[in-house]
């Protein structure tokens, strides 16, 4: 099996792995990097449990090549909290039981900062409900999720704390 | 969040604490089956059956054999079970036809999505490309899909050595329905399809066996792992104290993961015959194929009731599509909704007809509600068919059915008691948020405009808390367990302790709730009582997690094993406060002596005091502070409530978008209220989703059209509302929690509120009922054959577009 070198930066930290091309990002992230936040739900895209960041912009990665994400910069729920502070979406879902079984919660809270709170700082309910509209959840009926994007807006929480602290 | 609801000495029973699990999942250390590796481990992908029905004919696996990293291909024959999965209900006096259900079928396949060969190798994607050069040649026969076809003489059969394609044909009934019926001053009859469904958790199922040479360790994302231990010990021959089943993190269930599956038997299988670690992870168009269905029902109802509105009896028959196979609780689920054939109200008679069919279909079993959504969606149907009919108030004519609360606990003409219950109390709380006089005002403006709204209710109650054994098992409706729940509860000598759980959750809170209630009990806090659930090795006996049943039965275990160690702890603490054990009182976490406030002990002192005896303790006290507590409840429990939905309908496209959703519930006592709205929330849009959006769907080959969610269509928060929710609490006298159960409360709520509201919409159109799911495609075509009289032609096509 031939394999081809990536360089990504992943939660900060730099990484060169030799992979099979056809390597899907979330494998690469999954089972070579070590990161089991990012979760596989459907394979086809829908469901969004993949989300992770590629250079700020929210991408899911059942449906990227771990070779698309060459000399880019990976943020995955591990590194959303630094030092066990927890990003405001983190203790948002916390406090508004914004999650029942939490499969879909990383992958939420990844789009939520990105597509999100990142470009729309106080996001209307409408706007919340439509910016997840590509993550499905099926414990919560989405009703706690939103409860939560809304106290995180409000609590200011709009970048990953990688990036806050200007590592990523 | 703040704490709303109080309850006697509760501390911390009735408050809404944060999850103590949450931490570990909002920062991705969640530990899933599909997250665990092992050295040497496996991959397993399997092969499987492009056809509905057909014959093998041949099977090569040469070429996958030979594939660079393949380490075995298996088919049936390499891998011999003790039997297949098995069907653990036997309903006495009724004969069932149960079709044997081999993890690898051998000569003939019966639906799509069965497994023929398994690919074992070291690499994942491997495995896959192997499994493409497995080539198997089929003689396609008939594939049967219409239930009710399949019951007609001269269909084709799933099973030709059965003879019919009837499964089985299960009755019930109480007081006289031909009386009732004959002294109705209306009698309604109707056809109500409740179509097949997915349970959709977003993690897939997974299975992961490991061998040592004298156990088996399986993994799975399972709700049930003692039970699958059970059954698969059977399957597999070995005995089931030399298999061990860990259901770790477990990204939902619905019900959906309340099975064994033949997966989790070859995983088993494999890994015990290479002596390696193997791993299977399902993909969804697998789980869509071959992880079980729900509902899927054809209901002929009759209901009778007096002019004024009253009620008098239903009978309804019922035809249920059960597919090629039956999992462990397939022929079963429908029945299961016969305790609440009456909803909340006062029938005089309820007679029941269930008859199984067999199609090429995979199994139908427990998707959330399991039997119940489907009883209550035809019952609460009539409900508003029968206000229409009598030109009265549809909330008026449930409360004129409504079993008053003073006569609880109440028993059903079909020998079922309702142990409480205030249906009253919640609808007028849910009337009282809805203003309903409000509503038609702006109905009829918007109506004037051009814009349909409508409103819908629905009044339900539900049997949850399974248990009782002596009602479900052998002795009772036929199921072969007992379904009690066991606890340990074990304080450590630092104060801290450990619950041990036999229930085990996939997103309920367990960690939290049973925390709490153990918290109190032995005046501790939440913070450091930890759960521990699960795992086969660990903690007693179990019977996990479905039919709401977790709180009422695993919950009130913690609450008698946690009261015995209370009562330990204060004879420990008598004994060396030389005070009478009865004068120990446990208040604000501490044990004192009544009357003397400055004699105490806090837990953690006691506890010290039972791993490490001074000499003034008693030598018959023995050391250790530990109990385990197995509870078998007398009865089920009954939760209900009242769910007013608002949907507004483009007429012009026939989307329909719900605007409103209301929802007051009564579980009893309340544990901890963010946890019973999260439920609520989550299971009425479990149910919204059937309504409107979900169906599985196999073409008249038997092909499944809907094999992955492009195809699927689950609801996402762009199509619904926030939710406006309160709660009653009326207890339960059947545990001492007085709690019932809320899991599938809103599922069983959701379905006919939502089709109540849509065609109260459309009722100045002259749509009068449209069957589930309400697509924009059926909304329309209804509409189409109202307003121009174009007739429709049967059943709308199956629409696999989905909703929106």
């Amino acid at each position: 099996m031939s394999t081809v070198n990536v360089r990504v930066s992943v939660n900060g930290e730099a990484r060169e792995d030799a992979i099979e091309p056809r390597l899907l990002l979330i494998h690469y992230l999954r089972d070579v990097v070590g990161l089991t936040g990012s979760h596989v739900g459907c394979d086809t895209s829908n469901c969004g449990a993949c989300t992770v960041l590629l250079d700020g912009e929210s991408a899911k990665s059942c449906t990227v090549l771990a070779v698309q994400a060459d000399g880019a910069e990976v943020t995955t729920i591990e590194g959303m909290s630094t030092d066990g502070d927890l990003h405001p979406l983190q203790e948002a879902f916390w406090s508004e039981h914004g999650l029942q079984c939490g499969y879909c919660t990383p992958g939420m809270i990844l789009m939520a900062a990105a597509d999100l709170l990142a470009r729309n700082p106080d996001p209307t309910e409408d706007e919340i409900r439509h910016g997840l509209e590509g993550n499905l959840c099926r414990c919560t009926g989405y009703h706690n999720i939103v409860k939560a994007v809304q106290k995180a807006a409000a609590d200011g929480g709009a970048r990953p704390a990688a990036e806050r602290e200007g590592v990523a | 969040m703040e704490a709303t609801t109080t309850t006697g000495p509760n501390r911390h029973v009735g408050r809404a604490i944060r999850r103590k699990e949450d931490p570990r999942f909002i920062t991705g250390t969640g530990r899933y089956v599909d997250d665990l590796t092992l050295t040497g481990m496996l991959h397993m992908a399997i092969v499987r059956s492009p056809e509905a029905h057909a014959r093998i004919t041949s099977i090569d696996t040469s070429e996958a054999a030979a594939h660079p990293g393949v380490v075995a291909v298996y088919v049936a024959e390499d891998l011999p079970f003790e039997g297949g999965i098995p069907m653990v209900w036997a309903p006495p006096g009724v004969e069932v036809n149960a079709p044997d259900h081999m993890p690898l079928k051998s000569g003939e396949v019966k639906c799509v999505g069965d497994p023929v060969a398994v690919v074992i190798g070291s690499d994942k994607y491997g495995v896959v490309d192997a499994a493409e050069r497995v080539i198997v040649e089929y003689e396609p026969k008939p594939a049967v899909v219409d239930p009710e076809g399949a019951l007609e003489d001269g269909s084709p059969l799933v099973w030709e050595g059965f003879g019919t394609n009837k499964t089985h044909e299960w009755a019930v009934s109480g007081g006289d329905i031909d009386a009732a019926l004959a002294a109705s001053d209306v009698v309604l009859e109707h056809r109500i399809v409740n179509h097949r469904t997915a349970g959709a958790a977003i993690e897939t199922r997974g299975a992961f066996a490991e061998w040592n040479g004298h156990t088996i360790t399986l993994t799975s994302s399972t709700q049930i792992p003692h039970i699958t231990r059970f059954i698969l010990s059977g399957v597999l021959g070995i005995a089931e104290d030399r298999l061990r089943v860990i259901a770790p993190d477990v990204g939902g269930g619905f019900g959906s993961k309340l099975n064994t599956y033949g997966e989790e038997a070859l995983v088993c299988a494999v890994a015990r015959k290479l002596g390696r670690p193997v791993k299977w992870i399902e993909t969804r168009t697998e789980n869509m194929a071959y992880t079980h269905h729900g509902r899927d029902q054809i209901a002929y109802v009759t209901m009778g009731a007096r002019s004024d509105g009253r009620v008098t009896g239903v009978r309804a028959r019922l035809i249920c599509d059960l597919g090629a196979y039956f999992q462990i609780l397939t022929a079963f689920i429908p029945e299961l909704g016969f305790p609440v054939a009456g909803g909340c109200y006062a029938f005089d008679a309820i007679d029941l007809n269930f008859t199984g069919a067999f199609t090429n279909k995979f199994a139908t079993d427990a998707i959330r509600g399991a039997g119940r959504p489907e009883m209550t969606h035809w019952v609460e149907v009539m409900m508003d068919r029968l206000a229409r009919e009598l030109d009265l108030d549809p909330a008026e004519v449930r409360r004129r059915s409504f079993i008053p609360k003073e006569k609880f606990p109440y028993e059903t003409p079909l020998g079922i008691v309702y142990d409480s219950g205030d249906y009253e109390g919640t609808l007028d709380k849910m009337l009282a948020m809805l203003d309903v006089e409000g509503f038609r005002r702006e109905q009829a403006e918007l109506r004037a405009e051009g814009t349909y709204r409508g409103l819908g209710y629905s009044t339900y109650t539900e049997v949850c808390g399974l248990a009782p054994s002596r009602a479900v098992g052998p002795q009772g409706v036929g199921l072969q367990a007992a379904f009690y729940e066991s606890a340990t509860v074990r304080v450590h000598p630092t104060g801290s302790a450990t619950v041990y759980s036999g229930a085990s959750p996939h997103g309920q809170g367990h960690d939290t709730t049973f925390a709490q209630i153990a918290a109190d009990r032995l005046g501790l806090d939440p913070e450091v009582v930890d759960v521990i659930h699960g795992d086969t090795n660990t903690g007693p006996f179990g019977k996990n997690t479905y039919g709401s049943r977790s709180l009422a039965v695993g919950g009130e275990a913690i609450a008698i094993a946690a009261e015995r160690v209370q009562e330990k702890a204060k004879r420990i603490c008598a004994a060396l406060l030389e005070a009478a054990p009865d004068d120990i009182e446990l208040a604000d976490g501490t044990f004192r002596v009544l009357g003397q406030p400055d004699k105490s002990m806090a837990m953690a002192e006691i506890a010290g005091a039972a791993y490490i005896p001074p000499q003034e303790l008693p030598t018959e006290i023995e050391p250790g502070l530990e109990e385990t507590a197995f509870y078998d409840p007398e009865n089920f429990v009954f939760p209900f409530g009242a769910h007013a939905c608002v949907v507004e309908v483009d007429a012009d496209t026939g989307k329909v978008r719900v605007v409103r959703w209301i929802a007051v519930d009564d579980c009893g006592r309340a544990v901890n209220p963010a946890l019973i709205d999260g439920q609520v929330h989550g299971g009425v849009v479990h149910g919204i989703g059937q309504a409107l959006y979900e169906q599985v769907v196999y073409d008249a080959d038997g092909q499944l059209v809907t094999g992955s969610f492009v195809d699927y269509a689950l609801p996402t928060a762009a199509e619904l509302p926030s939710f406006e929710t309160d709660r009653q609490e009326t207890p339960s006298p059947v545990n001492s929690l007085g709690v019932k159960g809320v899991g599938e409360a809103g599922t069983i709520a959701a379905s006919p509120a939502v089709l109540n509201a849509v065609v109260d919409a459309l009722r100045p159109l002259g749509v009068d009922y449209i069957d589930m799911p309400l697509t924009p495609m059926r909304v329309w075509q209804a509409i189409e054959a109202s307003t121009r009289g174009v007739a429709p032609a049967g059943d709308p096509p199956p629409d696999s577009e989905g909703g929106r």
